[in-house]
């Protein structure tokens, strides 16, 4: 869950959001995420994980970024 | 050293609205504004060419700095929409202007022209024989819309802004450069060898643009590029005045503003009503900041331009007027 965790954190400080209002299922959509909004997540994300996203048009939920970063960072 | 000693700069009197887009593409007012923060821009009419915008805002700023048609040692028009291929827009000026002693050139450097050619203004001034020069940024982009593309045609305005320089402390560090592998993602097509020699054909020159890819190198150039021109410059970011940036995207100046920890209103914004203007669009914001009082002796500023090519740009300096 540690990933979860991290991830969670950075969506909190990028976006107006609650703690309440985050959960894994949460479509992007749901969250008021647009596209822009997700350019500037995905290069916080690249740079705390040290990770490359190569595919970040297949990404839709908080959970399709868990597992993307999960598969990642186990390579 | 050069030092800026007047400002000026010129709209087209057609605004034309996000409304009245949606009868010419498929977008909506909501959409543009929380995409772009863009709510209207001005295009040219057909008497208000670069050339002319050019020569109403180099006029403003000769009157703001008190120099005379004949003290402009050169001529520096930064566009990508020139009045003509030949002449040169800044020869076009000139021979408007009548200034007769001033030397003749424009440069192409997209949404980074300007400061390019602070840089190259910066750089001619420490030449003996010349004194002031005239800077001008100026762009019909309607030329080089495609009003078919509703991902771009939105964003686009036209106008102009100038400055005149001289020797003197106020400029204390400019920054350039380009990453010319990423060309493909701004650009408006080649003009094709159209010769009896070969098969080509020349087609239409319109701008193309990977939004996401030039966004992701906006918001990474931004904040690098003020952090390194003010360092360079012995300045501090925390002591900052005030920031003028390219007017692209409202939510590009938003993001930077949040990667830097400075807060927004150090940010000088007038997207809303101008668009992005590429070349013109610093100078532009220049002169309104300046006329509206914000800028004041003492202050310090930066300004930071990116675009295609790609290309980056940024200038620190104190305002000395």
């Amino acid at each position: 869950m540690m990933i979860y965790e991290k991830v969670k954190e950075i969506l909190l400080k990028e976006l107006s959001l609650t703690e309440e209002e985050l959960t894994l299922e949460k479509t992007f959509e749901e969250l008021g995420i647009d596209s822009l909004d997700l350019v500037e997540l995905v290069m916080e994300i690249e740079e705390a994980f040290d990770i490359t996203i190569e595919e970040a048009e297949g990404l839709h939920s908080v959970a399709d970024l868990v597992r993307y970063i999960d598969e990642a960072t186990k390579a | 050293m050069a030092r800026i000693i007047g400002t000026g700069s010129y709209l087209p009197n057609n605004v034309v609205t996000n409304k009245d887009l949606e009868t010419l593409v498929d977008t909506s007012d909501e959409w543009i504004k929380t995409r772009t923060g863009i709510s209207s821009r001005r295009y040219a009419g057909k008497d208000e060419n670069t050339g002319e915008m050019g020569l109403s805002a180099a006029k403003k700023a000769m009157a703001m700095a008190k120099v005379t048609k004949e003290e402009i040692s050169y001529i520096l028009v930064a566009t990508t929409t020139p009045e003509s291929l030949v002449p040169s827009t800044s020869a076009y000026i000139q021979g408007k202007l009548g200034a007769k002693n001033a030397a003749c050139l424009d440069l192409n450097a997209a949404c980074s022209g300007f400061i390019y050619g602070l840089q190259v203004a910066q750089g001619l001034l420490s030449l003996p024989g010349i004194e002031k020069i005239l800077l001008i940024g100026s762009e019909v982009l309607t030329k080089i819309t495609d009003f078919t593309d509703r991902s771009t045609c939105v964003l686009f305005g036209d106008g102009a802004g100038a400055v005149i320089l001289e020797k003197g402390q106020g400029i204390h560090s400019v920054i350039t450069g380009a990453d010319g592998t990423q060309g493909a993602c701004l650009h408006t097509g080649t003009f094709k060898v159209e010769n009896p020699m070969t098969k080509e054909v020349m087609g239409p020159q319109k701008i193309y643009m990977d939004g996401q890819e030039v966004y992701k190198f906006a918001v990474r150039i931004l904040p690098e590029a003020l952090r390194q021109v003010v360092a360079k410059g012995g300045g501090d970011l925390s002591t900052l005045t005030h920031v003028i940036p390219h007017q692209a995207n409202l939510r590009i100046i938003q993001g930077a503003a949040k990667k830097l920890d400075m807060p927004l209103e150090k940010f000088f914004v007038n997207i809303e009503q101008v668009g992005n203007t590429s070349a013109a669009s610093i100078a532009i914001a220049l002169d309104e900041a300046n006329r509206q009082g914000r800028l004041q002796k003492g202050d310090t500023l930066a300004m930071v331009g990116f675009g295609g090519g790609l290309t980056y740009g940024a200038c620190y300096m104190t305002w000395t007027l």
